[in-house]
C-alpha cells in the first residue's frame, strides 16, 4: 500500500461532516499555521515541498505564491480553480464531494499564507451538487470559528465563498476563470500582466487547482522535509489519478509518485487491467490535451526503460515518444477502439469549447473537426492527413491562451503514432464506418 | 428539480424568499462588484422561471444587478448550461466526450432517441416530458456512460437503467402535479 496524504480517511463514514473530519485530524494545519507560523513561513514551506500545480500544467505552487504582488492597501485574493473540465479528469470532484472540509481547510491555510481575506472557490456549474456540499461544510466551519473574524484569536480574518460557472471548459484557464468570476464571458486575458499582479477585480490574485490547495494541508502538517521523502526526486508527494476508459476498475486513486505505469494499470490495488480480457492499444495519461501513447510506449520508454507515474518519466522522450502527467486524467483504450474516432471526438470537444476570441483557434479547431469527421466517416482522402498537420501548425502558439495548443497536440500525436490507421480509413472507408458504427449509422454532425 | 416543476408557468419576479437568497449571493462580492453574482442568479432564475431564460427573465436579472440587459445576454449565450428556449419538463444531458464514448455513450444517445421517438439530439418527446441534449465532459469519466438531469448525475447507464430513470421522472412529475 502506498502512502495516502489526501485520501487516508476517505472511507470513514461521515467524513464529510465537521465532527468526524475534525476527529480524524482535521483543521490541524490551520492551527499549526495560524498559531506557530508566519504567512511567509507557510509560503516557504510550500516552496520547499516542490509541490507542482495539480491542475495540469505542473507549475510549482510555491513559486506561483512567491510572485504575488503585495501593494499596501490593496486586497489580495486566493481563487480555487474547481472548474475541472479536462476530459478524463474527475479527481477534484471526488475530493470535494468526499472531503469538503479538506478543501475548506486547504483554502484557509493557503489564504493565510497569501494574506487573502476573501477567497473564492470557482466551481464548474455542472457540479452544482458539489457546490451545495461545499457550502454546507463552509457553514459548519464558520459555526466552529474556522472562518470569519479573528480566527483562533490570531487576528486573521477570512471569508470564503463558492461561485459556480455556467458550462465552459475555457473557464479552467485561469484568466478566463477570473473573467467568469467577475460575471462576464469566459474570454482569456492577455498575459502579462499575470494574475499575481492583476487578477480578480484588478487585484493581485493566486489561482490554484483543488488538489494543489488540498495538498497544502498535509505539507503543513508533516512538514516539507517529510513530504519530500515521498515520491521521486523531481515529483514529490502523491498524486490523484482519475483512471477511466476500458479498465476493469476505473476510479480515483491516490498514488505515490514513481510507481510503475504497469503496476498502476494491472495491479490489484489499482485498475486491475483491461476490461473484458482485452489488450491495451493506447493511453492518454494526463487528460485529453496531452499526447496519446501507443501500446509499445506505455510501460516502457523509447529507450526501453521502465515508465513510471511521475512528471519526468511520463514526459520522457518529449512529444516524439513521451507524453505528460498533466491533470492525471488517465484514459485507457482497448484493442477494439478506433483512434481516428477518438481523435475526432476530442477535436469536436475543442471546437465546441473554443471561446472564439482568437481566429486560429476558433476557425482551426472547427476545421480540424470537419476534416477528422470526414476521415472518420469514410469520406476523407490522403491529403487530409497532411492538411490536419498543417492546420495544427497554424494554431499552435498563435493564440492568447493554451486551448489552441491543447487542441493541436492530441491530433498531432495521434497522427504521429497511428498514421496507418488514418490511412486505413481512407483506403477502407466502408470497413472503417462499419467497424465503428455497425450498419453505416453515422453520428450526427454537430458543429 | 421539484421546484422547477411547481413553477413551470411562473414568471418574474422572484418570491420574497428567493429574493433574499439572491441578495445574500450579491453580498458575497465586494462593493461595486455585484456583477460577479450574475451566473449564479441566472442558474436560480432558470430553475425558478420554467427551466429556461426568456428575454423577460434576463431583463429582470439585469434590473436586479443594475447592469445593462446586453451584459446578461452576452453571458447567457456564452455558457452552454443556460437554456435560451423552452425545453421539456426534464432535460437529459448525455456526456458524449471521449472517455464516455469509449464505454458506449453513443449507444445510450441512440437508445434515448428511439425511446423518445425523436430523430435528433436537441428535440423533445411528443408529450413534452423529456428533452435530449448532449454535453461535453461532465467529470464522470470513470462512471460512464452518464447523463445529468437538473442537479443530479446518473452514472453507469444501461438501456434498462434509462428505462427506469424515465419512469422515475414521469412518476415524480405526476405526483407533484396531482398534489397541486
Amino acid at each position: 500500500m502506498g502512502r495516502k496524504l489526501l485520501l487516508e480517511h476517505v472511507d470513514v463514514p461521515g467524513i464529510e461532516t465537521y465532527d468526524v473530519y475534525r476527529n480524524h485530524g482535521g483543521y490541524k494545519s490551520v492551527e499549526k499555521a495560524l498559531k506557530t507560523m508566519s504567512p511567509q513561513e507557510v509560503v516557504e514551506e510550500v516552496q520547499k515541498s516542490a509541490l507542482k500545480g495539480r491542475g495540469g500544467a505542473g507549475f510549482p505552487t510555491g513559486m506561483k505564491w512567491s510572485f504575488l504582488a503585495k501593494p499596501e492597501g490593496v486586497p489580495r485574493y486566493l481563487v480555487c480553480n474547481a472548474d475541472e473540465s479536462e476530459p478524463g479528469t474527475f479527481k477534484d470532484r471526488y475530493l470535494m464531494e468526499k472531503l469538503p472540509h479538506l478543501m475548506v481547510e486547504g483554502m484557509i491555510t493557503s489564504s493565510y499564507a497569501l494574506g487573502a481575506n476573501t477567497s473564492y472557490i470557482y466551481i464548474r456549474g455542472e457540479y452544482m451538487f458539489v457546490l451545495e456540499i461545499l457550502e454546507k461544510a463552509i457553514a459548519e466551519a464558520y459555526a466552529k470559528g474556522w472562518l470569519g473574524k479573528n480566527i483562533l484569536g490570531s487576528g486573521y480574518d477570512l471569508d470564503l465563498y463558492v461561485a459556480p460557472g455556467g458550462g465552459a471548459y475555457i473557464c479552467g484557464e485561469e484568466t478566463a476563470l477570473l473573467e467568469s468570476l467577475e460575471g462576464k464571458r469566459g474570454n482569456p486575458r492577455m498575459k502579462p500582466p499575470f494574475p499575481a499582479i492583476k487578477g480578480l477585480y484588478g487585484c493581485p490574485t493566486v489561482v490554484n487547482n483543488v488538489e494543489s490547495l488540498c495538498t497544502v494541508v498535509p505539507i503543513i502538517n508533516i512538514g516539507a522535509d517529510e513530504y519530500l521523502k515521498i515520491g521521486t526526486e523531481k515529483s514529490s508527494g502523491t498524486k490523484l489519478i482519475s483512471a477511466c476508459g476500458n479498465l476493469v476498475r476505473p476510479g480515483v486513486y491516490e498514488i505515490e509518485m514513481g510507481i510503475t505505469v504497469e503496476e498502476f494499470i494491472y495491479g490489484d490495488e489499482w485498475c486491475r487491467g483491461i476490461a473484458n480480457g482485452k489488450k491495451i492499444k493506447a493511453l492518454i495519461p494526463g487528460g485529453s490535451s496531452v499526447p496519446i501513447l501507443p501500446a509499445h510506449l506505455i510501460t516502457k520508454t523509447a529507450a526501453g526503460e521502465t515508465r513510471y507515474m511521475s512528471y519526468e518519466s511520463l514526459s520522457d522522450g518529449g512529444f516524439a515518444s513521451g507524453s505528460m502527467l498533466g491533470s492525471g486524467g488517465f484514459i485507457v483504450f482497448d484493442e477494439d477502439q478506433c483512434i481516428v474516432r477518438n481523435t475526432w471526438n476530442f477535436a469536436r470537444f475543442y471546437s465546441h469549447e473554443s471561446c472564439g476570441q482568437c481566429s486560429p483557434c476558433r476557425e482551426g479547431t472547427a476545421w480540424m473537426e470537419k476534416v477528422l469527421h470526414r476521415l472518420e466517416t469514410g469520406k476523407g482522402n490522403m491529403r487530409d492527413i497532411d492538411l490536419l498537420a498543417d492546420i495544427n501548425k497554424k494554431i499552435e502558439g498563435n493564440t492568447i491562451c493554451p486551448l489552441g495548443d491543447a487542441a493541436a497536440w492530441p491530433v498531432a500525436a495521434a497522427i504521429r503514432h497511428f498514421r496507418e490507421e488514418f490511412e486505413w480509413h481512407v483506403t477502407h472507408p466502408e470497413e472503417a464506418v462499419k467497424r465503428n458504427y455497425g450498419l453505416l449509422k453515422t453520428p450526427e454532425i454537430t458543429l | 428539480m421539484i421546484s422547477t416543476l411547481e413553477t413551470q408557468a411562473k414568471r418574474p419576479p422572484f418570491s420574497a424568499e428567493k429574493m433574499e437568497e439572491v441578495q445574500g449571493i450579491i453580498k458575497q462580492f465586494p462593493e461595486g462588484r455585484h456583477k460577479s453574482a450574475l451566473l449564479r442568479i441566472l442558474h436560480i432564475a432558470e430553475e425558478e422561471f420554467g427551466g429556461w431564460l426568456s428575454p423577460e427573465t434576463m431583463d429582470y436579472v439585469a434590473g436586479i444587478l443594475n447592469i445593462k440587459p446586453i451584459e446578461v445576454y452576452e453571458v447567457a449565450t456564452f455558457y452552454t448550461m443556460f437554456n435560451l428556449e423552452p425545453t421539456g419538463k426534464f432535460v437529459f444531458e448525455v456526456c458524449r466526450t471521449g472517455p464516455c464514448m469509449l464505454v458506449g455513450s453513443d449507444d445510450i444517445i441512440e437508445y434515448i432517441k428511439t425511446k423518445l421517438g425523436i430523430s435528433k439530439v436537441g428535440e423533445t418527446s411528443a408529450d413534452g416530458m423529456f428533452t435530449l441534449k448532449t454535453a461535453e465532459c461532465l467529470g464522470a469519466c470513470g462512471y460512464g456512460p452518464m447523463l445529468q438531469c437538473g442537479k443530479q448525475y446518473h452514472e453507469h447507464l444501461t438501456p434498462e437503467k434509462v428505462d427506469a430513470l424515465m419512469d422515475e421522472y414521469r412518476a415524480k412529475y405526476t405526483s407533484t402535479n396531482s398534489q397541486n
